[in-house]
C-alpha cells in the first residue's frame, strides 16, 4: 500500500479497495515500528489522523469529495498546527501549542488530505544536514550513518523511507530541494509568494518559501494545487492565478530549451555526480528538448549575498523570542535584560545564535551599507543573470547539490563548509524563481538529484518536465534498502 | 578578516544573547570565518544598483479598514509563560 502514488492511493479510496482510516493506520504503523531508525518526526498525532481519516471515509462514501481527501501527510515543524506543539526543532519552542493553523494546514485539511504529525528539521530551518535539531539528528534512510539534507531532512528521510506518501518543506536557500536530492525524492520549491507564509515560522522573509514534498512531479502537483494561492492575511502572497497543474503534466517537451549554466558544472561538482545530471539531461534531449550551454551571470556571488540576507533577516525575525509571550523563559530572571539574554542563550542552539550575530553586525551602525545594502545591490545582479538566461532558454538546469549525502557529524564543526552544499540552490531563493529537484539516479548506493529552474510562477512548466521524466525513468521509483520493509 | 571579544560582546549585546566566556574562543574564530567568506562581495561593482528587496519587488497592498479578527487574548496569554490579571508578567523594570 505504501508504494502507490498518491493517485493511485485516491483511486483505491475511491474504488473501495481500502479505506482512509486503513491507509492511515498503515502508515502510523510503519512509522511506529521504523521511525526508531530514521528519528524523522518530532510528535505524532494518531488519534487526530484517526479521526480525520474516518471523517474522509464518510465524506467518500457519500461520493464526495477531491483528489487529496483521506491522503495521509505530514507537516514539516515549522507550519503551525493548532492545538499541536509546533517546536521549529527548537528548544525555544519545545513548549509551543500554537492557538492556530498555517495557511497551508487549512487548506491541506480543507483539501481532505490527513496529516499524521510533525517532521524534524534544522533548528529554525537553519541547516543543510538536519544535524541541528533540538530533537536529535534525521539519518538517511539510504544510509543511516549519513545525513538526510536539510532544513526540511525529517519530511524527505519520511517520504523516502515510505512512511509517509507527502509531506510539506520549505525552502529559504534549498531546504526543500537539497533534502529531496539527497533522499532521493521529489521536492518543489515554488516561486515566492506562490504558497501563503502564514504560520509558517519565519527565517528570512524575503527568501522563505513552503512547498510540496513527494515521490514524483505528479504527486507534487496534485499538493501544490491545494496549497498554492493568494492569501488575504500574508501581504507577500501573489495574486496571481492558479493553473490547472494537473493537467499539464503530459505535455510534449518538442521545442523545449533547456539552459545548462557552465558556472554549475565547473570546479566543485562531484565528478559522478556530475555523470548521472548528464544522463537524464540526455534522457530529456530524448524526449524532445533541446539543450543550450548558457552562462549565468554574478553566480558566484550567491553564497556570500545570501550568508548576509538571510542572517539579517533571521536577527530581526527571530528578536520576537523573548520568553514573555510565548516559548521557553529562562528561570528565576534577575532582571529584564538577564530574561531577555539568559532565554534566548539557553532557548536558542549554536547555528540559530551565530546567525543572528551574523545579522546582527551587517544591520548594526557603521557596517549596513558596506553588507546588507551591497548584498542587496548583488541580489539584483544575481536576479539579473537569470532575466538574461531566460532571454535564451524555458528552464535552466543543472546539479541539486555538489555530490551525494555526506556523513553525519562530516561538516557540523565547520558552517562554511556546511554553507557549501547550496553551492546551487542558493541564488533561486534570492531572484525568488521556482525550482524542482527529482531523483536522477545513484551515486555509490546514495541519489543525486537533478534541478530545474523555471521563470516567475512556471511551476506548471517544472512539473510538466519532471512528469515526463519520470514517465521515462525509474529513479522516483527506487526504495533505500530495506527502507521499504 | 577577525573579529575581536569587544565587537562580540557589543553585538551580543545588541541581539540580546547572553555569550559565556566559554563560548568566545569558537565564536570568535566561527563569525571571522563566515565574514572572510561574506568578504568577496567588496570586489563587485555595484555602483548605481538599485538594491532588491524583495525578489518580486512587490509593493504593499491595502486592505478595507473593517474589524475581521475577534478578541482571542485568553488563548493567548494561555501559551504565556507567566500572566496575572490578564497582564505578562516580567521582572521589575521601574524601581
Amino acid at each position: 500500500m505504501h508504494d502507490l502514488s498518491i493517485a493511485q492511493m485516491a483511486e483505491g479510496l475511491r474504488e473501495k479497495r481500502f479505506s482512509s482510516v486503513e491507509l492511515t493506520q498503515h502508515f502510523l504503523d510503519r512509522i511506529a515500528s521504523l521511525d526508531e531508525r530514521y528519528n524523522s518526526f518530532i510528535s505524532v498525532c494518531g488519534d487526530e489522523a484517526l479521526a480525520a481519516a474516518q471523517a474522509a471515509d464518510a465524506v467518500l462514501a457519500g461520493g464526495e469529495g477531491g483528489p487529496l481527501t483521506g491522503i495521509p501527510i505530514a507537516h514539516k515543524d515549522i507550519f503551525c498546527t493548532s492545538g499541536l506543539r509546533t517546536s521549529c526543532a527548537s528548544r525555544m519552542l519545545d513548549n509551543f501549542v500554537p492557538p492556530y493553523d498555517a495557511t497551508v494546514v487549512d487548506k491541506l485539511r480543507r483539501a481532505g488530505s490527513v496529516n499524521l504529525g510533525k517532521t524534524n528539521m534544522d533548528e529554525f530551518a537553519m541547516g543543510s544536514s538536519n544535524e541541528s535539531s533540538f530533537y536529535g539528528a534525521v539519518k538517511n534512510p539510504w544510509d543511516a550513518s549519513r545525513v538526510p539534507g536539510g532544513s526540511s531532512g525529517g519530511s524527505a528521510a519520511a517520504v523516502a523511507a515510505r512512511l509517509v506518501p507527502a509531506a510539506t518543506g520549505t525552502d529559504t536557500g534549498g531546504s526543500i530541494r537539497q533534502p529531496a536530492a539527497l533522499c532521493g525524492i521529489t521536492g518543489l520549491k515554488p516561486t515566492y509568494g506562490r504558497v501563503s507564509r502564514l504560520g509558517m515560522i519565519a527565517f528570512a522573509s524575503s527568501l522563505d518559501q513552503g512547498g510540496p514534498m513527494a515521490r514524483s512531479a505528479e504527486d507534487c502537483a496534485w499538493l501544490l494545487q491545494a496549497m498554492a494561492g493568494h492569501d488575504p492575511l500574508d501581504s507577500t502572497s501573489a495574486a496571481e492565478a492558479v493553473p490547472d497543474y494537473s493537467a499539464s503534466l503530459e505535455q510534449s517537451l518538442e521545442g523545449l530549451r533547456i539552459g545548462l549554466p557552465k558556472e554549475y558544472f565547473g570546479e566543485g561538482l562531484d565528478e559522478q555526480t556530475a555523470v548521472r545530471v548528464r544522463a537524464a539531461l540526455d534522457e530529456l534531449e530524448k524526449l524532445g528538448a533541446t539543450l543550450v550551454e548558457v552562462s549565468l551571470a554574478h553566480s558566484e556571488l550567491a553564497i556570500p549575498t545570501y550568508y548576509i540576507i538571510a542572517p539579517a533577516e533571521a536577527s530581526t525575525n527571530l528578536s520576537r523570542y523573548d520568553g514573555v509571550r510565548y516559548g521557553y523563559r529562562c528561570e528565576a530572571p534577575e532582571d529584564l535584560y538577564d530574561l531577555y539574554t539568559r532565554t534566548r542563550d539557553e532557548g536558542f542552539g549554536d547555528e540559530v545564535k551565530r546567525r543572528i550575530l551574523v545579522g546582527t553586525y551587517a544591520l548594526s551602525a557603521g557596517y549596513y551599507d558596506a553588507y546588507y545594502k551591497k548584498a542587496q545591490q548583488a541580489r539584483r545582479l544575481i536576479k539579473q543573470g537569470f532575466d538574461a538566461c531566460f532571454e535564451q532558454v524555458d528552464v535552466i538546469a543543472g546539479p541539486t547539490t555538489p555530490g551525494p549525502a555526506f556523513g553525519l557529524g562530516a561538516k557540523t564543526g565547520d558552517p562554511v563548509a556546511m554553507y557549501l552544499e547550496d553551492v546551487y540552490t542558493l541564488a533561486v531563493n534570492l531572484a525568488g524563481l521556482p525550482a524542482l529537484s527529482l531523483p536522477a539516479g545513484l551515486v555509490d548506493d546514495l541519489p543525486v538529484g537533478l534541478q530545474l529552474i523555471g521563470r516567475h510562477f512556471d511551476e506548471a512548466r517544472l512539473l510538466n518536465i519532471g512528469h515526463r521524466f519520470q514517465q521515462a525513468t525509474d529513479w522516483h521509483r527506487m526504495t533505500p534498502p530495506g527502507g521499504a520493509a | 578578516m577577525s573579529i575581536e571579544q569587544d565587537e562580540i560582546e557589543k553585538i551580543a549585546a545588541l541581539a540580546r544573547i547572553r555569550v559565556g566566556e566559554e563560548q568566545m574562543g569558537d565564536l570568535s574564530r566561527r563569525l571571522s570565518e563566515i565574514l572572510d567568506m561574506v568578504e568577496q562581495l567588496q570586489a563587485v561593482d555595484t555602483s548605481g544598483v538599485e538594491p532588491m528587496a524583495h525578489p518580486l519587488d512587490a509593493t504593499a497592498t491595502l486592505r478595507a479598514d473593517a474589524v475581521t479578527e475577534t478578541d482571542r487574548r485568553a488563548e493567548f496569554q494561555a501559551i504565556a509563560p507567566a500572566v496575572e490579571d490578564g497582564l505578562y508578567l516580567v521582572p521589575k523594570v521601574i524601581e
